[in-house]
């Protein structure tokens, strides 16, 4: 009985494995930690943010979720600290720093 | 329907994060870009060439898309699409499914240019109304940097090194956004990441809404093999569009229309000199490279210019 | 009850087609197999199917089209011989593993080099371990027949494989013989309709295809692979006993021709069964124990009935249409040969390469063979294993 992708891992037998490798769900990579990729990271200035949005589409990790219109704090989990939202926001709302690593 | 940044990025995301493409790399916002001119009650199929973006983006058990996504081989990508273009057809003509999909692929330079050409053209040439984006990032990157014929002129990639003898890639940029053109489809866009992302927008909303087949080409610089700090990805490409390295163009019913005029031709130094690949050309005794490069890019900015002018 | 009709080996699979009325064909033209495309292709033209046709530009194209299709849940077929199943090996592979039941009509053309437009078995051969189920047809009759079976086959949710359908080209493909067809509504009857569990198109849930698999997954996909290719015996045997209760034509893994007490036998594939059931029949007039066994199916190969089949055989040869280039013999006799190894009793057993490129099979040349067999059963040694027959030597 084939399993799902989330209970899929290196010591799943053959049989629970899904046909042809095929994959039946959609974005099961949300459950992959690529924030602890990051050697920089982003931080938000809120109050100097005026919600233009150029970077929202820049992220190429999604990480910059947006609510009701508005941009929210970096998604941390994603956030492979690139650097290029912070390159692009017209307001200094972005600060760029080393990852001191301290939260997840 | 004038673009509205705020609008477009509400949309919810069928791209997912968690997926292993580098940090800072213009594949995936290429891919947001496009998926997001989708309407969301639109369904999609997606296929990708082997590539950068396939081997990151559905890495078992994972995968980033929130469509029904094929990947089969390197070279067929455009092939692939087809049978399941073909298929929609069939089984709505049969009255098995009744939603709506488009059909997208995306392929790098390598499986777009090279390997992946002729069966682009096959597909072209039959009329499947598909997408075809191909992210543009000068060189086959997933195996390591080597040359492609969408590599520019005196690039440095594996393949055709910046040596003591030859310095970096024998021939130019091929003009593939040119060849397709020729195809007589019915739309065809060059573009990248610029400003609100209005001209990318725009353009695969375009492409994916008009019937028929359909080719974006698009800028996608890559910060290891273009060498270059990753957070530079929107400089890279504005740098491009205003030396017109990269012009933003469309094709539409064998229509060409120029899309952006920069108001000051930048030389084409400012844009080589920002990547690692091009420093070579800087050093003494090599402004003959950077004099050829240049009059290459006026070479295809006036070729441009003129096919545009034509009523 | 049935239809009588004349026709060549790619008149019946192009009619077969048409009865099932497939949803896409892509397929790319090569010799011997173009007239199937070209048939059906007119079939669309008149509208007699509804069928979507790909043009496509290449034979690696046709297979990618059929991939693309079936992954999105349509029943895709397509048809080559030789070079254009060369071309697209790579893709075989990636069928087979993506698990995606692929009708292939395959007219066995020799593989290029020389280039040669006529039959052997080194294109289907030369495929034989990208995980496709392939099934060899003697006749006009047998390639229609198994074109009936093949979805029944690859579709089945235990198998969900691709399917090969042999035929030799020319020979079979070309001739034109009587044949028994099948009415339509029965062929739709018995084919069915392609209801795969999940497809790309699938409204409640998208389908992720063709991951990238680490060294992690690689190989439980591949073992999963193999069960399905074992598990398509009994599959191919249960289709093929209702094929039997709707038509009354009998099929099994392979057909035993007088076997029963023959001393001497001979293991083929293909029309050259036909040659060899004409010399075994004139054997047996002359009162020689002699038997053929033609193998219908090859993957999944039937080691454990082939060997029970064969073992009480005194001396036997093994016909291979096409090299391996083993140095040591073909590949239907490394096979044939490995599945006797068990026996308690077991025939001498020697190859006979033939047939290459189209080289022609006569009666006498079966006849040789059966001549060798006497010789050796009674020497009670095989002698050289690795022989060429109908070769100037």
């Amino acid at each position: 009985m084939s399993l799902k992708a989330k209970d899929i891992n290196e010591s799943t037998p053959w049989r629970d494995m899904t046909l042809g490798c095929a994959i039946f769900e959609p974005m099961t990579s949300a459950a992959v930690n690529t924030g602890n990729w990051r050697t920089m990271k982003p931080s938000f200035i809120e109050e100097k943010c005026k919600q233009c949005l150029l970077c929202v589409p820049v992220c190429p990790d999604c990480a910059i979720p947006v609510k009701e219109g508005k941009r929210t704090d970096f998604d941390f989990f994603f956030c492979k600290g690139c650097g290029i939202c912070y390159k692009v926001c017209p307001f200094d709302a972005i600060e760029f720093k080393k990852d001191d690593k301290r939260e997840v | 329907m004038s673009y509205n940044l705020k609008e477009e990025v509400q949309k919810a995301e069928r791209f997912s994060g968690g997926h292993r493409m580098c940090a800072g790399c213009g594949s995936p916002v290429a891919v947001r870009s496009v998926l997001r001119a989708l309407k969301p009650e639109d369904k999609a199929v997606v296929c990708s060439a082997t590539s950068c973006l396939e081997v990151s983006t559905f890495l078992y058990p994972y995968t980033a898309w929130k469509d029904s996504f094929i990947h089969s081989a390197f070279e067929n990508a455009a092939a692939t699409i087809s049978g399941a273009e073909t298929a929609y057809n069939v089984l709505k003509k049969r009255g098995k499914i009744d939603e709506t999909y488009k059909f997208i692929a995306f392929g790098g330079d390598g499986g777009t240019y090279d390997i992946g050409f002729q069966s682009l053209s096959g597909a072209m040439e039959r009329g499947h109304d598909m997408v075809y984006v191909c992210y543009d990032n000068e060189a086959y990157m997933n195996t390591g940097i080597q040359r492609s014929s969408s590599t520019p002129h005196f690039s440095d990639t594996t393949t055709s090194p910046a040596g003591t003898v030859i310095p970096g890639k024998k021939q130019v940029k091929k003009d593939l956004t040119k060849v397709i053109a020729a195809h007589n489809v019915p739309y065809v866009a060059q573009t990248t990441f610029i400003g609100n992302f209005k001209d990318i927008s725009e353009k695969a909303h375009k492409a994916i809404y008009t019937p028929g087949p359909a080719f974006l080409n698009v800028m996608a610089p890559c910060p290891r093999g273009w060498r270059y700090p990753a957070e530079d990805l929107m400089e890279i490409t504005k740098a491009a569009v205003e030396t017109c390295v990269w012009p933003l163009f469309e094709v539409i019913d064998g229509k060409w229309i120029l899309n952006y005029t920069p108001k000051k031709k930048l030389p084409v130094e400012e844009y080589l000199k920002k990547q690692g690949r091009f420093s070579h050309m800087f050093k003494k005794g090599n402004e003959w490279m950077i004099e050829a490069y240049q009059a290459e890019v006026d070479r295809k900015w006036e070729d441009l210019l003129f096919n545009c002018s034509r009523a | 009850m049935g239809i009588r009709e004349r026709l060549s080996g790619n008149e019946a699979i192009a009619i077969a087609l048409k009865q099932i009325n497939p949803d896409v064909m892509g397929a790319f033209p090569i010799t011997p197999s173009t007239e199937i495309p070209q048939y059906f292709s007119q079939y669309v033209a008149n509208g007699e199917v509804d069928t979507e046709f790909i043009a496509v530009e290449s034979e690696h194209s046709a297979m990618s089209t059929c991939i693309g299709a079936s992954a999105a849940g349509a029943r895709a077929v397509t048809a080559t011989s030789s070079a254009g199943l060369a071309l697209m090996w790579e893709l075989l592979s990636v069928a087979a593993s993506a698990r995606l039941p692929i009708t292939l009509a395959c007219v066995n053309r020799a593989l290029t080099g020389p280039i040669n437009i006529n039959c052997d078995h080194s294109d289907s051969m030369g495929a034989r371990d990208t995980g496709w189920i392939q099934l060899y047809s003697e006749s006009n009759q047998e390639a229609y027949d198994n074109m009936l079976q093949a979805m029944r086959i690859g579709e089945n949710s235990k198998v969900m494989l691709p399917v090969m359908v042999c035929q030799d080209g020319f020979i079979t493909s070309h001739a034109i013989e009587n044949i028994e067809l099948l009415e339509t509504e029965k062929v739709k009857a018995f084919v069915g309709e392609y209801n795969p569990e999940n497809y790309m198109l699938k409204k409640e849930n998208p389908m992720s295809v063709g991951a990238y698999a680490t060294a992690a997954y690689y190989m439980e996909a591949k073992r999963a692979q193999a069960q399905a290719m074992i598990d398509a015996k009994e599959v191919i045997l249960k289709v093929a006993a209702e094929f039997e209760k709707v038509t009354g034509r009998k099929y099994g893994l392979f057909e035993e021709y007088m076997m029963d007490d023959a001393e001497e036998a001979i293991v083929a594939i293909g029309s050259t069964a036909g040659t060899a059931k004409e010399a075994v029949n004139m054997m047996r007039k002359e009162g020689r124990k002699v038997g053929l066994i033609k193998l219908r199916v090859f993957r999944p190969f039937p080691m454990k009935e082939l060997a029970a089949a064969l073992s009480h055989v005194k001396a036997a040869a093994v016909l291979d249409k096409a090299e391996s280039f083993s140095a040591c013999g073909g590949p239907l006799f490394a096979e044939v040969r490995s599945a006797l190894y068990d026996c308690g009793t077991r025939p001498l057993m020697v190859n006979y390469i033939y047939g290459l490129g189209g080289r022609d099979v006569m009666v006498e040349n079966i006849l040789y063979v059966f001549e060798s067999l006497k010789e050796i059963a009674a020497a009670g040694k095989a002698g050289e294993t690795y022989r060429y027959l109908g070769v100037r030597e």
